[in-house]
């Protein structure tokens, strides 16, 4: 049986996609056989993270519909052995995801992976409540910034009610934040709201801090996951998520500034 | 602490807090409306027109207060009247 994974936010733009390619690759290096599913259809987007999008033949609504299979579906990552990639369509609309449908391919894939992350789609409406609707687990990506938490709060509220684990009153979803785009430097002097601003708000098991990074931009150009970036402060810190995510303890970082010296202190600002 | 942030601290609030007590208000109140029927505001304002026809109430002389108890779903009117009752407008 699959842990099913859906990573979420109400607003867009808050990296989403990003989390969902880290938290895949991450997971699959680790020996875990995973697939990442791009529940964000017309507006596909996890196969260029990823840097699959050339071999895109079908995807998840065709496999919904029965016209492939999974196997036909299914892109194999080329630089990491147990992970799948199951693209969106660009083409239809989102009313294609129905719930019997996504509950179908979610119960094959169970059967032969051990996580399958969901890449939802930004919004409450249909594409992200099927998205999260079969979730075990949820990472809510939260951005330090008002309408983000607000948000985030609202999906809270949506998780909590609408999923089918609250309808047959099973245990609930775990939920866990992971705060992304943060910029240490502005927490510093008041600019943005700080880790522990937002976990007082949202009161959710962190589950890392995530930098703003040019780290991501560059790897989404080159159709690399962040994570697979070492040296980066990004991909450091997607990383010590999977091992939070899998139970590790890892202190956090990057949630400070780094220390300088006496003069840009007295000037800092 | 820089020295020059110390010049700064009696300025005014930093962004920072004035969101976080901006959000602290939006979300508790997103919650308490949370698993309320999407009808409610409707129903408030209806009311309310209806009352306003007869007598001259504020705006928001109308509140509505939904409760779900184990089985039974609990709506619950409040109606604020004047001091001194106004004249029928009608
Ligand atoms: N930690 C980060 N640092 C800098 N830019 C980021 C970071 N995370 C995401 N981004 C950028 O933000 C934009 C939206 O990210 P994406 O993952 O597509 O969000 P979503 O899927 O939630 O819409 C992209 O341009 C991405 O490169
Ligand atoms: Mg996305």
């Amino acid at each position: 049986m699959a842990r099913i994974i859906v990573i979420t936010s109400g607003k867009g733009g808050v990296g989403k996609t990003t989390t969902s390619a880290a938290l895949a690759m991450g997971l699959a290096q680790r020996g875990k056989r995973t697939v990442v599913i791009d529940f964000d259809v017309g507006l596909r987007n996890l196969d260029l993270i990823m840097g699959c999008e050339r071999r895109v033949v079908y995807d998840f609504i065709n496999v919904i519909n029965q016209e492939a299979n999974l196997n036909q579906a299914l892109i194999r990552d080329k630089r990491c052995d147990h992970l799948y990639v199951l693209p969106a369509s660009q083409t239809r609309d989102k009313d294609a995801l129905t719930k019997e449908g996504v509950g179908r391919v979610l119960d094959e894939l169970s059967q032969s992976y051990d996580y399958i992350v969901c890449d939802s789609p930004a919004g409450i409406e249909h594409g992200a409540t099927m998205a999260m609707y079969y979730a075990d687990d949820a990472i809510v990506v939260t951005n330090p910034e008002v309408s983000s938490v607000r948000d985030s709060d609202r999906m809270l509220g949506i998780l909590s009610s609408r999923s089918r684990r609250a309808e047959n009153n099973d245990e609930p979803i775990r939920e866990y934040l992971l705060l992304t785009r943060y910029n240490a430097e502005r927490v510093d002097v008041g600019e943005m709201l700080s880790v522990e601003d937002v976990q007082e708000i949202l009161s959710l098991t962190l589950l890392g801090v995530v930098p703003e990074s040019k780290a991501v931009l560059t790897a989404s150009n080159n159709g690399i996951p962040v994570i697979l970036d070492r040296e980066s402060d990004a991909g450091q810190s997607y990383a010590d998520m999977v091992s939070r995510y899998l139970g590790e303890e890892v202190p956090h970082r990057f949630i400070h500034a780094e220390k300088k010296g006496f003069l840009s202190r007295l000037f800092r600002g | 602490m820089g020295l020059l942030d110390y010049f700064r601290s009696n300025q005014p609030k930093s962004s920072a807090n004035v969101a976080k007590e901006r959000l602290q208000i939006l979300v508790a109140h997103d919650r308490a409306t949370r698993g309320q029927p999407s009808y409610l505001p409707q129903l408030q304002q209806e009311i309310l027109a209806v009352i306003r026809k007869y007598v001259d109430v504020d705006l928001d002389a109308v509140s509505v207060n939904y409760e779900q108890e184990d089985s039974r779903e609990i709506l619950e009117l409040n109606i604020v009247l004047p001091d001194v009752p106004s004249a029928p407008r009608i």
